[in-house]
C-alpha cells in the first residue's frame, strides 16, 4: 500500500518537473506551447548520448541535460517565439506543433527510431527496505531532486526580485515595462529555465518513461492534463496535480487494472467539470 | 449479386493492365509504419528489403522489381488507402509490409478483391492468415512463439505464473496461448493486461510481486520491452526468484544491448536471434550491419528478409506471373533462411519454422540472446487446432 | 429605427446568403476532380470526409467559439455505428449515415453540458478527456468494436440500391463529395439565417449576448450537437468507404490533425476545413511519397513558416474571395460589419 503512494508521488515528482516549465509558458506568459515536450526530449537525449557514447557519468550529464535545452529555449525565444507573444492561440498551437513535428523527425534522422537506453549506476539501482516498505532508490532519487526543485521554484517566485518582476510582467506587462522592467528579457529568461526543467525531467524521465523519438507527441497529453487540472495561476497548483494525477494513476492501475486507464481521464473530466478554473486555482 | 461482378470485373480489369505493363517492371508495395511510435519496426523491415534486394539484384525472370516504400503512420485506414492506390495506381504485383495487426486486416479484403498477394512481415496475430486467401506470413504467429515457452516452463519446475500483457490483440493472443498450454500442462496461471500506453509499469509489477510467481511470463509490443525489463529489476523481482519468460519480443535484438544487464537471465522462446549459429545468419547479421551501422538486425528484419525472399522466388517459379498463379506458388515454398530452416504451410499459408528456447547472455562483450534449445518445425497452434 | 434595423439585417444576411462566383467555381473543380483525376479518387475521398471532419469543428470553433480537442470522439463514434450496423447486415449506407449522426448526436448533446463551461483551456481538455475515455471504452469492448485488432467483416451494400463501391474508389468519392456538399449547403444555410448570428454575437461576447435575450446556453447545446451529428457523419463516411474501423478513429492525433487542418485552412468562413484539408493532405501525399521516413519534419517546417509569414492574413486572402466577408459596405449598420473571425 504505502509502496504504492510511493511510487504514485514518484511518477508526480518526475510530470511536475516536466510540465512545470509549460504551467509557466501557459500559465504566466499565456502562450500555447505545444512543443514543451521536445525540450524535454532533448535533455533525454543529452544523456542518453554523453553516457552511451561518450562514457559520461549519469550524474555529470544531468545539469547538461537542464543547460543544452535551456538555450535551445533561449535561441528559439529570442528568435522564432518572441514574435508569437501577441497572436493568437491557434497560431501557437499549429507553430508549436510544426515545432514539435521538425524535432521529431530531426531526431529520428539523427538518432534513429529505436528506443535510447541509459545505464543508472549502481547505487541507484535497485531497493531498500525502510520501515517496512519497499523503496526504489532511483524512484527515492527522483522525489529528493524534485523535492528540491519545487522548494527553489516557490521561493524564487515569491521571494526574490526576479519573481516580484516576473509576476508584475505577467500581470500587465505594459505598467511592468512602465516601471523599467525588462519585460523581454524576463520572459525569456523564465522561458529558458522553462525549457530546462523540462530538459531535466526528460533526463530524469528516461529509465522510466523511455525515451525515442515520438516522446513529445506521447506525453503531450499528460502535461496539458497537469496543467489545468492544477490551474495556471501557481506553481503549487500543478505540483498539487501532478501527485495527485501520479498516485492516481498508479493507485488505479494497481487496485482496478481492468479499468486503470480510465482513472486518470475521468479524474481530470471530473476535477474540471467540478471546477473548470484548475484544482487550485485562486478563486477569481 | 451485381456487387460481385463489378468487382470481379474490376479485377480483371487490373489483371489485364497489370500483364500488360508486366512486361518492363513488377512493383511491390511495402507499406510500413515509417513514423509514429512503431517507426523502429518499418525501419529495420525496410532496411532487411533493401538489403535483400542490394544482396540479390532487382532483375527477377528477366523483369525489374521496383519496391515502392509507404508510410501508413500505423493507422489502419491509411493503410487501407495506400494498399488501394497502390493495387489501383501502381498496379503492384505484390503488396508486403503491415507492421501491426490491424494494419495488416484492413487490406485484406483488397487482396481477395484485386488478386494481388499480401505478404505479412511482421504482425503476428495468429487470426491475420484467415482474413484472405491471398496473405501469406514471413514472420511469426504468437501462439507459435508462446507455446513452447508454456511447454519449457511445465518441464522445469515452474509451478505458478503470473503472465503480463500488453491489453491488445497480439497481447491477448500470447495470454491465452500460455494460459492454455500451461494450465493443460498442470500449471497455475494468473492473468494481469496493461494498457498498450503505458509509460509506467510499477502498480502491475506491485501486484507481481505480491502474487509471488515462480515466473513472469511477458509480452509487450518490441519498443517498450526495455522500460519493463529495468522496473522489473529496479522492484527486485530478480532477487527473489521471479523468473522472466516470454516470447523474443521483450528481449529484442533491435535494443537488447542497451538494456544492460538488467536483460541477463531472462528465458525467450522466439523464431530469431541475431546469435542464431548458421553460416547464413552470420552473412546476414554482418551485411545487415555493415549497411545499416547503428542497427542491428531483429525478428523483423528477418521477417522483411524473408519476405523479400518469398516474392523473388515465387515470382521465379511463375515467371514473373502474380496474382493466384504467384500465391499458390508461395505455398509449400521452402528454404534456408538466416533464423533456420522455414517453410509455408500450404494449407494455412503460415509460416512453420523452429521456435528456439534463449537466454540473454554477454556475447563478447555485447549482450544476446543465445540458443540452448530448439523445437523443430512449429505450426500455428491455433490454426492447428482448428484443422483437426 | 427598429424596423429599419430588422430590415437591414435581414437584407444583409439575404446579401450573405448569396451564393457567390468563387464559391460556385469551388464546386465545380471539385466536382469536375471526379473525372479529370481519376486515379487519385480514393486520396480525394480521404480529403473530403477530413473536409466535412472540419467543418463540423469550423461549425462550433469558428462559429461558436468554443475550442475542441476531442472531436474524434463524434467521429469514431460514427465510424463505429456504421460500422457495426454494417457488419451486422444493415449494409444500407444512407441508413448508416442516419444512425450515425444520430448516435454522434447524442454523445454531443449529453456531453455539451460537460463541455461548455470553464475556459478555453478546461474545454480543450474536458473535450479531450471525453475522446480519450471513449477511445479506451472502444478497446474494451472488443467483443463489439474488435478492440485493437479492429473491427472486420463491413461489407457495405450500393448505394441507393444502385451504386457500388468499386476498388477505383470513385463511388466511395462520388459519395463522400456529395453528402459533404449536401452537409455544407445546410450549415452555410444554417450559419447567414439569424440562429447563425446570434452565435456569432455569443461568440464576441457572450454577455452582451444574454443581455439582449439571445438564449446563450441553448443555442450553443444546439449548435454543439449539430456538430457532434456532422462528424459522425464524417466518421461513418470513412468506415463504409474504407469498410474497416480501428481504435485510431477515436486517438488523440486524429483530434489534433482536424484542428491543424482547420486551422491551416482559417477558421469562421465554413471553407477553411475544406480548403485546408486539401493543402494538408496533398503536402503530406506528395513529401511522404518523397521521403517515407522523414515527411514530418517538411509538413513542421512549413507549419513554422506559415505562421512566421501570418497566417491570418494568408486566410484573409483566401476569404477576400468571398465578398460577403470583406463587403463593409457604408450603409451596413455598424454592429453587422463582419469582423474577422475571433480566434480562440
Amino acid at each position: 500500500m504505502l509502496t504504492i503512494l510511493f511510487d504514485g508521488i514518484a511518477y508526480g515528482m518526475l510530470l511536475f518537473v516536466l510540465a512545470c516549465g509549460l504551467a509557466v509558458t501557459l500559465g504566466l506568459m499565456n502562450f500555447v506551447n505545444l512543443a514543451h515536450g521536445a525540450f524535454a526530449m532533448a535533455g533525454g537525449y543529452v544523456t542518453a548520448v554523453l553516457m552511451n557514447r561518450h562514457g559520461v557519468p549519469f550524474l555529470a550529464t544531468l545539469p547538461l541535460a537542464f543547460i543544452v535545452p535551456a538555450l535551445i529555449g533561449l535561441v528559439l525565444e529570442r528568435t522564432l517565439y518572441k514574435r508569437l507573444y501577441a497572436r493568437s492561440h491557434l497560431d501557437q498551437v499549429l507553430f508549436s506543433i510544426g515545432l514539435v513535428f521538425m524535432a521529431v523527425a530531426a531526431i529520428d534522422y539523427s538518432m534513429g527510431s529505436q528506443q535510447q537506453l541509459i545505464q543508472l549506476p549502481s547505487w541507484l539501482q535497485g531497493r531498500v527496505e525502510i520501515l517496512g516498505i519497499q523503496v526504489g532508490l532511483y524512484r527515492s532519487f527522483i522525489i529528493a531532486v524534485c523535492g528540491a526543485l519545487v522548494v527553489a521554484l516557490q521561493l524564487i517566485l515569491t521571494k526574490t526580485r526576479f519573481g516580484s518582476r516576473l509576476r508584475a510582467a505577467v500581470d500587465d506587462p505594459r505598467v511592468a515595462r512602465g516601471l523599467g522592467i525588462n519585460v523581454s528579457l524576463i520572459f525569456a529568461a523564465t522561458f529558458a529555465v522553462g525549457s530546462g526543467l523540462a530538459g531535466l525531467g526528460g533526463a530524469l524521465g528516461a529509465e522510466i518513461l523511455g525515451l525515442d523519438p515520438t516522446f513529445p507527441l506521447k506525453f503531450m497529453i499528460y502535461f496539458l492534463i497537469v496543467v489545468t487540472v492544477g490551474g495556471t495561476t501557481s506553481i503549487t497548483g500543478p505540483f498539487l496535480a501532478s501527485l495527485l494525477l501520479g498516485i492516481a494513476d498508479v493507485a488505479g492501475k494497481y487496485y482496478v487494472p481492468s479499468v486503470g486507464a480510465f482513472v486518470i481521464y475521468t479524474l481530470m473530466i471530473v476535477v474540471l467539470v467540478l471546477r473548470p478554473q484548475g484544482l487550485f486555482d485562486r478563486a477569481r | 449479386m451485381l456487387r460481385r461482378t463489378f468487382v470481379g470485373a474490376a479485377a480483371a480489369m487490373l489483371a489485364l493492365s497489370g500483364s500488360a505493363l508486366a512486361q518492363e517492371t513488377l512493383k511491390v508495395g511495402l507499406i510500413l509504419p515509417m513514423t509514429g511510435p512503431f517507426a523502429s519496426t518499418g525501419r529495420q523491415i525496410e532496411a532487411a528489403a533493401k538489403l535483400y534486394m542490394q544482396q540479390k539484384g532487382d532483375t527477377v525472370a528477366g523483369k525489374k522489381i521496383q519496391l515502392i516504400v509507404k508510410d501508413d503512420t500505423g493507422v489502419a485506414d491509411v493503410t487501407k488507402r495506400l494498399a488501394q492506390e497502390l493495387i489501383v495506381n501502381d498496379k503492384i504485383s505484390v503488396m508486403a509490409g503491415f507492421g501491426l495487426t490491424p494494419l495488416a486486416l484492413a487490406p485484406a479484403p483488397l487482396a481477395t478483391q484485386a488478386k494481388v498477394p499480401q505478404v505479412v512481415m511482421a504482425a503476428a496475430t495468429a487470426t491475420i492468415t484467415e482474413a484472405s486467401p491471398f496473405i501469406v506470413r514471413t514472420s511469426f504467429t504468437l501462439p507459435q512463439a508462446t507455446v513452447p515457452m508454456a511447454e519449457w516452463a511445465a518441464q522445469n519446475g515452474i509451478k505458478k505464473v503470473v503472465t503480463l500483457v500488453s491489453d491488445y490483440g497480439p497481447g491477448i493472443d500470447a495470454e491465452k496461448a500460455f494460459t492454455g498450454a500451461f494450465a493443460g500442462k498442470g500449471g497455475q496461471v494468473e492473468n494481469l493486461r496493461v494498457p498498450l500506453a503505458n509509460p509506467d509499469f510499477s502498480p502491475f509489477l506491485q501486484k507481481v510481486t505480491d502474487a509471488k510467481p515462480d515466473a513472469l511470463f511477458v509480452f509487450v509490443p518490441s519498443g517498450i520491452g526495455a522500460q519493463f525489463m529495468k522496473q522489473f529489476v529496479e522492484r527486485g523481482l530478480d532477487k527473489s526468484g521471479v523468473k522472466l519468460i516470454g516470447p523474443g519480443d521483450v528481449t529484442d535484438d533491435d535494443i537488447l544491448n542497451g538494456m544492460g544487464d538488467v536483460a541477463l537471465g531472462a528465458i525467450t522462446t522466439q523464431h530469431y536471434s541475431a546469435a542464431h549459429d548458421s553460416p547464413e545468419n552470420k552473412a546476414f547479421v554482418e551485411a545487415f550491419k555493415r549497411a545499416n551501422p547503428n542497427m542491428r538486425p531483429n525478428f523483423m528484419a528477418v521477417g522483411g528478409y524473408d519476405g523479400m525472399h518469398l516474392i523473388y522466388e515465387g515470382l521465379k517459379k511463375t515467371n514473373g506471373q502474380g496474382g493466384q498463379a504467384l500465391i499458390d506458388a508461395m505455398k509449400g515454398m521452402s528454404w534456408t533462411s538466416p533464423r533456420g530452416p522455414i517453410s509455408i504451410d500450404p494449407q494455412t499459408r503460415d509460416i512453420v519454422q523452429n521456435i528456439y528456447v534463449r537466454k540473454v547472455e554477454r556475447v563478447n562483450g555485447e549482450l544476446y540472446n543465445v540458443e540452448f534449445a530448439t523445437i523443430a518445425n512449429v505450426k500455428d497452434p491455433v490454426k492447428a487446432a482448428k484443422s483437426n | 429605427m427598429l424596423s429599419n434595423t430588422a430590415d437591414s439585417v435581414r437584407a444583409s444576411l439575404n446579401r450573405r446568403g448569396r451564393w457567390k462566383i468563387g464559391e460556385i467555381a469551388f464546386w465545380l473543380v471539385a466536382a469536375s476532380t471526379l473525372f479529370l483525376l481519376p486515379e487519385r479518387h480514393l486520396i480525394l475521398n480521404e480529403i473530403a470526409i477530413i473536409g466535412l471532419f472540419a467543418l463540423s469543428l469550423d461549425l462550433i470553433l469558428g462559429y461558436a467559439g468554443i475550442v475542441s480537442l476531442g472531436h474524434a470522439a463524434f467521429f469514431g463514434l460514427g465510424a463505429y455505428a456504421a460500422g457495426i450496423l454494417a457488419r451486422d447486415g444493415f449494409a444500407d449506407p444512407l441508413l448508416g449515415l442516419g444512425v450515425a449522426a444520430i448516435a454522434a448526436a447524442v454523445l454531443g448533446f449529453v456531453t455539451s453540458f460537460l463541455v461548455l463551461r470553464g475556459s478555453d483551456l478546461t474545454k480543450l481538455m474536458v473535450t479531450l478527456g471525453v475522446a480519450l475515455v471513449l477511445g479506451e471504452i472502444a478497446n474494451q469492448a472488443s467483443w463489439l468494436t474488435g478492440g485493437a485488432d479492429g473491427l472486420q467483416g463491413i461489407a457495405m451494400g450500393p448505394i441507393l440500391g444502385l451504386f457500388e463501391f468499386d476498388i477505383f474508389g470513385t463511388t466511395a468519392y462520388t459519395y463522400s463529395l456529395v453528402v459533404t456538399f449536401l452537409l455544407f449547403v445546410v450549415a452555410r444555410r444554417i450559419v447567414v439565417s439569424p440562429y447563425g448570428l446570434s452565435l456569432r454575437s455569443i461568440r464576441d461576447n457572450a454577455l452582451r449576448a444574454r443581455a439582449v435575450g439571445i438564449p446563450v446556453n441553448r443555442r450553443l447545446v444546439a449548435i454543439y450537437t449539430l456538430s457532434a451529428a456532422y462528424a459522425g457523419v464524417a466518421g461513418a463516411l470513412l468506415a463504409q468507404t474504407t469498410q474497416f474501423v480501428s481504435l485510431d478513429v477515436l486517438a488523440f492525433h486524429r483530434s489534433a490533425d482536424v484542428m491543424l487542418v482547420l486551422v491551416i485552412g482559417g477558421v469562421g468562413y465554413l471553407y477553411g476545413g475544406l480548403i485546408g484539408a486539401i493543402i494538408f493532405k496533398v503536402l503530406q501525399d506528395v513529401i511522404s511519397a518523397w521521403t517515407p521516413q522523414y515527411w514530418q519534419f517538411w509538413i513542421g517546417l512549413i507549419l513554422v513558416l506559415i505562421v512566421l509569414a501570418g497566417r491570418e492574413r494568408l486566410t484573409e486572402r483566401v476569404r477576400a474571395l468571398w465578398p460577403r466577408s470583406r463587403g463593409r459596405t457604408v450603409d451596413r449598420p455598424q454592429p453587422l460589419t463582419t469582423t474577422p473571425a475571433r480566434e480562440v
